[in-house]
C-alpha cells in the first residue's frame, strides 16, 4: 500500500512539475502576474509530493517491506536501523529520489527566501528549477522506478553493501546531492537572467549568497567522501581521482571560479556574460556527473549498476538543459553590457585570471576522466588514467592559481599599481620562503617537493597576514580591536577560506612526505615503534556484531613510556554478503594519525599488521572544513540578509544600486 | 635417574632450547612481515601504478583478486631476478596492453592528454590577456558607469576592500 | 561576427555529448588483447588427463586451432559448454581446452558431468600460461593459425552469434 501511495505521490509530482515549468514562464513572458503568483503554491505541491514518495520509500525500507525490488536489493532485517534508513540511498534508483528531494529542498528555501526579488525573476527561477525536476522524475518513473515490487517477496533482502554500513554513509551522499543540485539554483537564476535580461550586478548580489550555500554543501560532501575513503577502505588514501570522485571535484572547481567571478559582477558590474557561463558550466558538470555515475560509461567504484537505456535517457536530458541553454546564452549574452571599466592590473584582472586556472584545472580533470573514452571511441585501443597522471598534471596547474591567492585580495579595484603591491608583498613572499625552509628542516626531510608545497602553504598565509594587517591596523584614531570589528564579514570569510586552503596544502604536503608505513608480522607481545609510539600486539579475539562476525584486534600505545591509546582494528565478514571487511582503528591527533589494520593470521597465532604513522593528515579535511566556514562567513554578510524589496530592474540596462547596507565594501 | 635417563633428559631439553629458542620465548621487536623489506617497497610502488583487471579499480598492489595477487607474486620474482622497472612494465603490457598502466605512456594518441593541461593553461591566460587587451582599447562609453560606491579614498594607504 | 564567440561553449558541448553517445555502446571493463595478430606464446603443459604427456606450442603448429580457457569453478564456462561440446562435433577445427588455476581431480570430473568437447585439456595449474595469454576472467577463447599466430580472443562466454558470425568465418578464411 505504502510503495503504491508513493509511486502515485510520484507522479502527482510530475504533473506539478510540468505546470510549474510551464506557467509561471509563461506568466514571465506574458506579464501575467495571476499565472507568475502560481509559481509558489505550485513549488509547493511538487515538494509535497516529492515529500511523500521520499517518506513512502523510507517508511518500505525501515518496515523491512521486501516485497519492494528496491529493499530487498539493499536492505536486511538484521540490518540496524540507521543503515535500513541509509539505504534508501544506497542503490541508483533511491538515490535518484534523493536527488529530486534535494532539489525540492532547495526550490522550497528559494521560494521561502526571495520576497526581495521581482515576481517575474521568482517566477522564471522556480520554472527552470521546475523543468529540471520534470527530467528527472522522467527518468525516475520510466526508467528507475524504486517502488517496483517483487513477487513472490523473498523472506529476506541481500544486504546493504557492508562498505555502505557506516556513519559517513548516512551523511555523505546527503550532502553532496545537496552541493550539486544547488548549483541549480545558480543555473536557474542565470537562464532567467538570460530570458528576462536582467544580468547586473543586483542579479549578482541575488545568485551570490545561494551559489555559497551549494558551494558550501559541495565541499563538505567531498570532505565527507574522502575523509570516509580513509578510515574505511583499510589502507589510508584519501583521494584516488576515481571518475567519480572527479565528477564531484569538476562542479567544485566550477562553483568556486563562479563564486569569484560573482564577486566581481557583484562589485563592479563586470564579466555577467562569464559569470553566466560559469553558473551554466557549474549545474552542467552536476548533471554529467550523474551521467558519468549512472550510464556504465566509465568504469569506477561508485558506478552504480548499469542499463544502457538508463546511460541514454540521462544523455538525451544532459543535451536538452546544457544544450538550450547554451543555445539561450549564445542568443543573449552578446547583448549584455560589459560592465564597469578596469585597467589591465586590477583586482579584476586578478581574479579573471583566478578564474581562468580554476576552468583549465577543471578541464585537465575533465580531459583525464574522459580520455579513456575518447581514445576507444575513436578505436584507438582502451588505456587507463589514474592517479599517477593526475598528480603529476594538477599540481603544477595550482601554483600559478596558488600565487595569485596572495596577490589578488591586495590589489585595488579598477586600478592597482605595480609598485605598491610589489612592495607590500616582498615581505610576504621573504617570510613565505623562509618558514618553507624552516619547517621542512624543523620536520626532518627537505625536499624539492614538500619545499615547493611548504613555500604555497606559507605564501598563502604571509599574504592573508600582510592584507589583514592592512585592514585592521591602527589608522586614524581607531584602534586595531574597532578596526578589526568592522571587518566585513565576506571579507573574514574570504580570509578564513584562503586560509583553509593553506591549512590543506599543509597537510597534503607533510603528510605525502613523512608518512611512515610498516607491515609487520606480530605475536602476543611483540612490539613495533615508530617515531617514538611503541605499538604492542596484545591479541586477538572473535566477536559477534549485529550482523557480521568480527576478528577483533587489540594494539596498545604508548609514547615514553605513557599510554595513549588502545586500538581495536577488526576484519569483518558480513552475514549475508559475506565479503570480508577490514575496519582500521585510527587514534586522530592535532598533529599526527596513528593508522592500524589488520591482515591475513599467519601460524602461531601471529598476525599480519599494518602499521602507519600519517602527520598532518587531518589539517587536509581541516582545511576543508575552514573553507566552508568560510564560505559560510561570506554568506552570511549582512548585506545579503537586507530584507529591504527589490526594484523591478529595466531590461539590459544597470540596475539601480542594490538596496541594502553598504558602508563597508566586502571583496 | 640412571646414567641413560639424565643424558635423555638433556637431550630433550636440549632438542627443547633448540625449538623453542628459534621463536622468541620473550615477545619482542615484531619481524616485518616481508622476508625483504627494501624489495617489498619496491613490489609497491611499481604494482601500485598497475591496474587490477578484474576489479579494475585498485591497483595490483591492493586488490585481493586472485589474478592480482599471481601478479605481485610474478613481481616479486621478476625484481629478485633483478628485472628493471621498464622490463616489468613491458611484461605486463604486452600481455595486457597499456589498460594495465594507471600512468598512460606517452605515445602519439596520449600526447594531447599530457600536453593538453599545459596547453590549456597557455591558450586560456593567452585569450585573457587579448580579450584585455581589446578591451582596453575601447573607449569609454562601451562601458557602463561606475556604481560601486566609492568606499575608502583609493589614495589613501591600506587596500580598498 | 562578434557574437560567433558565444557559440563556442555550445559546439564544444556538442562535441563532447557525440563521444558521451559513442560511449554509450562501448564496454569500459573489456580489455583488449595486445596479442591478436601477434605470436602466441610459447607454453609446455601437461594434459589434464594424462600428467605425463606434455603438449608444447610446436606440436601444434601447421594447424587451425581453438584454445578455451575453462575451469570447474567457473559459473560463466556452463553457459557456453553445451555450445563448445555441440561446436566440437562438426570437427571444423580442433579445440584445445586450458584448465585455469583448476584442481585435477575437480576439473577432469566436471568434464565427465559436462561433457568434453576437447581434443586435450592443458592443466595450468598455477595460472602461468594464462597470464603470458593475458587471460584475466574466464571463459576465454583464442582462435590460433597454422603459423601460430594468435588472429581472434573472445572474452567471456561464446555465444552464437559470435561463433556463426566472427569464429566460423575466420577459421574458414585461416584454413583456406
Amino acid at each position: 500500500m505504502i510503495p503504491e501511495l508513493g509511486h502515485f505521490a510520484l507522479w502527482l509530482a510530475l504533473a506539478m512539475a510540468l505546470l510549474l515549468g510551464v506557467v509561471p514562464l509563461a506568466g514571465a513572458l506574458r506579464g501575467r502576474d495571476d499565472w507568475m503568483t502560481l509559481a509558489r503554491p505550485l513549488a509547493a505541491g511538487l515538494c509535497i509530493t516529492v515529500g511523500i514518495a521520499f517518506i513512502s520509500l523510507t517508511a518500505s525500507f525501515v518496515r523491512n517491506d521486501f516485497s519492494v525490488l528496491y529493499v530487498a536489493s539493499n536492505s536486511n532485517s538484521a540490518l540496524p536501523l540507521q543503515y535500513r534508513i541509509a539505504g534508501v540511498w544506497g542503490g541508483h534508483e533511491g538515490s535518484l529520489l534523493l536527488w529530486v528531494t534535494m532539489l525540492c529542498v532547495w526550490m522550497g528555501a528559494v521560494a521561502r527566501f526571495s520576497r526581495h526579488l521581482p515576481l517575474p525573476v521568482v517566477a522564471r527561477i522556480l520554472s527552470v528549477m521546475g523543468w529540471v525536476a520534470v527530467g528527472f522524475l522522467l527518468f525516475t518513473l520510466i526508467t528507475s522506478n524504486p517502488f517496483e515490487r517483487l513477487f513472490p517477496a523473498p523472506a529476506d533482502g541481500r544486504d546493504l553493501n557492508p562498505l555502505l554500513q557506516d556513519p559517513g554513509m548516512v551523511i555523505h551522499p546527503p550532502m553532496l546531492y545537496m552541493g550539486y543540485v544547488g548549483f541549480s539554483v545558480a543555473f536557474a537564476f542565470a537562464v532567467a537572467a538570460l530570458i528576462g535580461g536582467n544580468l547586473d550586478s543586483q542579479w549578482a548580489r541575488w545568485t551570490r549568497p545561494w551559489t555559497l550555500a551549494a558551494w558550501i554543501f559541495l565541499t563538505i560532501g567531498i570532505t565527507l567522501g574522502s575523509w570516509w575513503a580513509y578510515y574505511t577502505l583499510g589502507w589510508g588514501g584519501w583521494w584516488f581521482w576515481d571518475p567519480v570522485e572527479n565528477a564531484s571535484f569538476m562542479p567544485w572547481l566550477a562553483g568556486t571560479a563562479l563564486v569569484h567571478s560573482l564577486a566581481v559582477t557583484e562589485k563592479r558590474g563586470a564579466f555577467k556574460s562569464w559569470t553566466v557561463l560559469l553558473a551554466i558550466l557549474a549545474f552542467s558538470l552536476s548533471l554529467l556527473g550523474t551521467f558519468l555515475v549512472r550510464s556504465g560509461v566509465l568504469s569506477s567504484v561508485h558506478a552504480f549498476a548499469t542499463d544502457p537505456r538508463r546511460g541514454l535517457f540521462i544523455l538525451a536530458f544532459l543535451v536538452i538543459v546544457v544544450g538550450s541553454s547554451l543555445t539561450l546564452y549564445a542568443w543573449r549574452a552578446p547583448r549584455v553590457g560589459l560592465g564597469a571599466r578596469f585597467a589591465l592590473l586590477s583586482r579584476e584582472t586578478l581574479l579573471l585570471g583566478n578564474n581562468v586556472m580554476l576552468v583549465v584545472a577543471m578541464a585537465a580533470v575533465l580531459l583525464g576522466t574522459l580520455y579513456p573514452l575518447l581514445l576507444d571511441a575513436l578505436g584507438f585501443g582502451k588505456i587507463s588514467v589514474g592517479p599517477p597522471y593526475f598528480d603529476t598534471v594538477f599540481v603544477p596547474l595550482m601554483a600559478p592559481l596558488v600565487f595569485l591567492m596572495g596577490v589578488g585580495p591586495l590589489a585595488r579595484w579598477k586600478q592597482a599599481e605595480l609598485p605598491e603591491l610589489a612592495l607590500r608583498l616582498r615581505w610576504a613572499f621573504a617570510v613565505a620562503v623562509v618558514a618553507a625552509l624552516a619547517s621542512g628542516w624543523l620536520a626532518g626531510r627537505i625536499t624539492l617537493v614538500a619545499t615547493v608545497g611548504l613555500l604555497m602553504a606559507w605564501w598563502i598565509v604571509a599574504s592573508l597576514a600582510t592584507e589583514l594587517w592592512g585592514r585592521i591596523k591602527p589608522r586614524d584614531g581607531a584602534s586595531v580591536g574597532a578596526r578589526a570589528a568592522l571587518l566585513p564579514r565576506a571579507a573574514l570569510g574570504m580570509m578564513v577560506a584562503h586560509l583553509g586552503v593553506a591549512v590543506f596544502i599543509f597537510g597534503v604536503t607533510l603528510v605525502k612526505t613523512l608518512e611512515v608505513e610498516r607491515d609487520v608480522k606480530m605475536g602476543t607481545g611483540d612490539t613495533t615503534t615508530i617515531e617514538g609510539y611503541v605499538f604492542t600486539f596484545r591479541g586477538v579475539r572473535e566477536l559477534d556484531g549485529p550482523n557480521y562476525r568480527a576478528a577483533r584486534g587489540w594494539i596498545e600505545v604508548t609514547q615514553g613510556g605513557r599510554k595513549v591509546a588502545d586500538m581495536f582494528p577488526e576484519k569483518r565478514i558480513y552475514r549475508v554478503q559475506r565479503n570480508p571487511m577490514t575496519n582500521a582503528a585510527i587514534q586522530t591527533g592535532l598533529t599526527r594519525d596513528l593508522y592500524v589494520s589488520l591482515g591475513e593470521s599467519v601460524e602461531g597465532g601471529a598476525w599480519i599488521v599494518r602499521v602507519y604513522y600519517k602527520p598532518f593528515i587531518d589539517w587536509i579535511w581541516g582545511g576543508c572544513v575552514l573553507m566552508m566556514l568560510g564560505g559560510l562567513l561570506a554568506a552570511t554578510d549582512r548585506r545579503y540578509r537586507s530584507r529591504a524589496p527589490a526594484t523591478a530592474a529595466p531590461p539590459l540596462a544597470t540596475a539601480m544600486p542594490g538596496i541594502g547596507t553598504l558602508e563597508h565594501e566586502a571583496p | 635417574m640412571t646414567h641413560a635417563q639424565a643424558r635423555f633428559a638433556r637431550f630433550v631439553l636440549l632438542a627443547c632450547l633448540a625449538l623453542f629458542g628459534a621463536t622468541p620465548l620473550r615477545a619482542g621487536e615484531a619481524a616485518p612481515a616481508a622476508e625483504d623489506p627494501a624489495l617489498e617497497a619496491r613490489l609497491v610502488e611499481i604494482t601500485s601504478e598497475l591496474r587490477c583487471l578484474v576489479c579494475q579499480n585498485q591497483t595490483i598492489a591492493d586488490s585481493h583478486a586472485d589474478l592480482a595477487v599471481d601478479l605481485r607474486n610474478q613481481v616479486r620474482e621478476m625484481l629478485r631476478r633483478g628485472d628493471s622497472r621498464e622490463q616489468i612494465v613491458a611484461y605486463m603490457t604486452a600481455r595486457y596492453g597499456d589498460f594495465v598502466l594507471y600512468r598512460p605512456p606517452l605515445k602519439e594518441s596520449t600526447a594531447l592528454l599530457w600536453f593538453g593541461p599545459a596547453l590549456l593553461m597557455v591558450a586560456g591566460l593567452a585569450v585573457l590577456v587579448v580579450v584585455l587587451r581589446r578591451r582596453a582599447r575601447l573607449p569609454d562609453e562601451s562601458f557602463e558607469p561606475d556604481e560601486d560606491m566609492p568606499g575608502p579614498n583609493p589614495a589613501a594607504g591600506g587596500p580598498t576592500a | 561576427m562578434k557574437s560567433l564567440k558565444f557559440l563556442i561553449p555550445l559546439v564544444l558541448f556538442g562535441v563532447l555529448a557525440l563521444f558521451l553517445g559513442a560511449g554509450l555502446k562501448l564496454d569500459p571493463r573489456e580489455v583488449p588483447s595486445p596479442l591478436i595478430d601477434k605470436p602466441a606464446p610459447d607454453f609446455k603443459l601437461a594434459r589434464l588427463d594424462d600428467p605425463a604427456t606434455t603438449i608444447s606450442r610446436e606440436d601444434m603448429l601447421g594447424k587451425v586451432w581453438l584454445l578455451n580457457v575453462w575451469a570447474s569453478w567457473c559459473v560463466a564456462c556452463r553457459e557456453e559448454h553445451p555450445l563448445l561440446v555441440e561446436f566440437a562435433k562438426r570437427k571444423l577445427v580442433p579445440v584445445y581446452g586450458l584448465n585455469y588455476k583448476d584442481v585435477r581431480a575437480d576439473g577432469k570430473a566436471w568434464l565427465s558431468q559436462h561433457g568434453n568437447p576437447y581434443e586435450a585439456s592443458l592443466f595450468d595449474e598455477k595460472g602461468k600460461v594464462g597470464i603470458d595469454y593475458g587471460v584475466y576472467g574466464v571463459p576465454e577463447t583464442f582462435v590460433i593459425d597454422r603459423k601460430g599466430v594468435i588472429r581472434y580472443k573472445q572474452i567471456g562466454p561464446l555465444t552464437p552469434e559470435v561463433l556463426r558470425d566472427r569464429i566460423e568465418p575466420l577459421i574458414k578464411s585461416l584454413q583456406a
